[in-house]
């Protein structure tokens, strides 16, 4: 048989119809996600049409965007009456479609890509989607995950099916070993910088090689996460020993003989030897820094200890444009170095940077030190269950003894929906996933960067290297 | 939906590239449940001062843009969230296409789920119409072709989505009218 991707696996095991030269294949979505912000408009789409939820078995719904995160909040604190009625309204949605919902205050609430493979609802080889575009990161299971917008969580609630123009395959190979204080962040924050922030348009990239078999499902889900800031739709990472030891301890895998079954199918996905990619390209982990973006898309990212370019240097006029309009905005100089550079925020969380070891490796940093004056640093975990495996390990002492805030879970300034925002003029070195204008409060500017960073940079109220702090 | 066959109209031009979503409708515009409404919140954070002014020197306030329907952008129009509010901000405003050298893929797909056409030119023809702002065009769904003055621009549309825009059909009558095949798909999913 002809060598095939893991893409390629999993996108033919999941065409109901294949495509043709008229019309998109129709492909099988086997899990549904859904949070109250891109739904709706989709659930109305059924009222008006008279439509049930084809599966409701196959969907799941969480409260994540627009819920406050503010520490034993709970919905008392929902300050917004637009919040609170969009809230009510994915209340009302799932109790009359029969949708399983971990509504705020709930054990299993918490951020859509933290939950699902937390559950063990994110396994290999299954089709994903979500109206979010960080899918993405479920793909770090074997899974083809992507986002979609909500007329296509209408077609996905009404028939568990999508219509999809089979994506072309690019294939990341990182190889080496990533040194010590460079993280999953930093690698994928590397490849956006490489490729470009549409530079994946139209691809499935799947992440190969001996530094993406070293990562922990944990730094996987970081990387396959901003897959999307590359401009893919999807990002994959092959499914191995890691990931069937992650997913046995979860409560939703496959067990018993179902397991063994799983098992086999499983470790029948990784890509074929030999199995053609249409696109490629190879990085050297061990020539990793820690990365630090300095402008308004993700792709603006350079290792911390570098400055910032100089427009002049930059031969294309659009880029060059782009590059000057960034600085701008970001009120940085040409040529003055990153680090050193003042902060007035610290965000460590979002679906990106918010799981259990993503808050080790901040508490690692914080542990015994303080905060600098004058700068407000805010943790927030993904999810009720990393809120409570942190707090049985005490990290959230080691955060709030170093006078930074333990919150409660959600996408928070992320995505600033819920209040958690920036000032205007405000810098903030964040471990989310976009430093678009404005994205966490208008007229505030973001520097994304490792978790191990942003908490240097608390400890610093400056930026800095990570790896000067280490112990 | 409407159908569209045919679009004539001035371009409105916002020449840099990489314009992601959140600048197209900022997050704090998505508390709503509705979809209707969307277009006074378009390029909120671009259109108008901290003090809710509209900036005289952004495009889409200067006169000449009123009743503009095709918007002409950089390249990699529409990259980051999924959010769909996006082409409905522009729709609402009165776009009915975009037009750049590259289109991010989920933004392209949610415009054609709502009348707004991603046309995407080659560089060449795309820079041609980025240094002509007020530029008239004609954009023809059957020839899927742009006609500006001297120039005639093939774009690539998906024949599905063409055939949907043409017809004012949307994609969820095609899926459902699938029923049949997808229930026979879960029923041999069950035995695998």
């Amino acid at each position: 048989m002809r060598a095939r991707t893991l893409f390629e696996k999993v996108w033919d095991a999941h065409v109901v119809r294949p495509e043709t030269a008229d019309s998109p294949a129709v492909l099988y979505v086997d899990l549904h996600l859904v949070h109250e912000v891109t739904s709706p408009q989709a659930f109305e789409v059924l009222r008006e049409r008279g439509l049930r939820v084809r599966r409701p078995d196959k969907t799941v719904a969480t409260m994540d965007h627009s819920i406050p995160t503010t520490p034993g909040g709970g919905r008392f604190a929902i300050a917004d009456p637009q919040a609170a009625a969009q809230l009510r309204r994915l209340e009302e949605n799932c109790s009359e479609f029969g949708i399983e919902l971990h509504a705020l205050g709930s054990e299993g609430q918490g951020i859509v890509h933290v939950i699902g493979p937390e559950m063990g609802l994110t396994q290999p080889g299954r089709t994903i989607v979500c109206g979010d575009s960080h899918t993405s990161t479920h793909g770090a299971f074997g899974a083809l995950a992507f986002g979609v917008g909500t007329s296509e969580v209408a077609h996905v609630l009404a028939t568990q099916s999508v219509l999809q123009r089979r994506p072309r395959t690019f294939e990341i190979r990182v190889d080496g070993q990533l040194r010590p204080g460079v993280t999953a962040k930093d690698l994928i924050l590397a490849v956006i910088a490489r490729i470009g922030v549409g530079g994946g348009a139209g691809h499935v990239l799947e992440y190969t090689g001996s530094a993406v078999r070293a990562l922990s499902m944990e730094q996987r889900m970081t990387v396959c996460n901003m897959s999307i800031e590359a401009g893919a739709r999807a990002g994959m990472i092959a499914p191995d020993d890691t990931t069937f030891e992650y997913l046995a301890k979860t409560p939703r895998a496959p067990k018993g003989a179902a397991w063994d079954r799983a098992l086999t199918a499983w470790r029948a996905l990784p890509s074929d030897a030999g199995a053609p990619y249409d696109a490629a390209v190879r990085i050297d982990a061990s020539e990793l820094e820690p990365m630090i973006t300095y402008g308004t898309n993700p792709g603006m990212a350079l290792p911390v200890g570098a400055r910032v370019p100089d427009p002049a240097a930059v031969s294309d006029a659009a880029a060059r444009a782009s590059l000057e309009k960034a600085l701008r905005y970001m009120d940085l100089r040409p040529g003055q170095p990153l680090i050193g550079q003042k902060v007035d925020v610290v965000f460590i969380g979002s679906c990106t940077n918010s799981r259990i070891e993503d808050l080790r490796g901040a508490a690692s940093v914080l542990r015994g030190r303080k905060v600098a004056k004058g700068v407000r640093t805010l943790v927030v975990p993904g999810s009720r269950r990393v809120k409570q495996a942190a707090e049985a390990e005490g990290l959230d002492r080691v955060f709030t003894d170093a006078g930074a805030e333990w919150r409660e879970p959600g996408c928070s300034m992320c995505i600033a929906m819920n209040g958690d925002q920036l000032e205007p003029g405000q810098y903030a070195v964040s471990t989310s996933n976009r430093n678009f204008e404005g994205r966490q409060g208008k007229g505030g500017r973001t520097f994304l960067a490792s978790p191990l960073t942003a908490a240097a940079a608390a400890v610093a109220g400056r930026i800095a290297d990570p790896r000067e702090l280490a112990r | 939906m409407e159908p569209i066959r045919r679009i004539v109209s001035r371009t409105v031009v916002l020449p840099q590239r990489d314009v992601d979503t959140d600048q197209i409708i900022p997050a704090r515009y998505l508390k709503t449940t509705q979809r209707a409404g969307l277009g006074a919140a378009l390029f909120a954070d671009w259109r108008y001062d901290p003090d809710g002014r509209p900036r005289p020197d952004f495009p889409l306030n200067q006169p000449q843009a009123a009743g503009a329907q095709v918007l002409v952008a950089g390249a990699n129009f529409g990259c980051g969230s999924s959010r769909e509010h996006a082409p409905w901000a522009l729709h609402d405003f009165g776009f009915r296409a975009v037009v750049s050298s590259s289109i991010a893929d989920i933004f392209r797909s949610n415009a054609l789920k709502n009348g707004l056409i991603p046309v995407v030119l080659d560089p060449a023809a795309h820079e041609r119409l980025l240094s002509s702002p007020g530029a008239q065009v004609t954009i023809d769904l059957e020839t899927r072709t742009l006609v500006a003055g001297g120039l005639t621009a093939p774009f690539p549309l998906d024949p599905f989505a063409r055939h949907c825009l043409m017809n004012g059909v949307d994609e969820l009558g095609f899926l459902l009218s699938q029923s049949g095949e997808i229930a026979a798909w879960e029923e041999a999913a069950c035995e695998r």
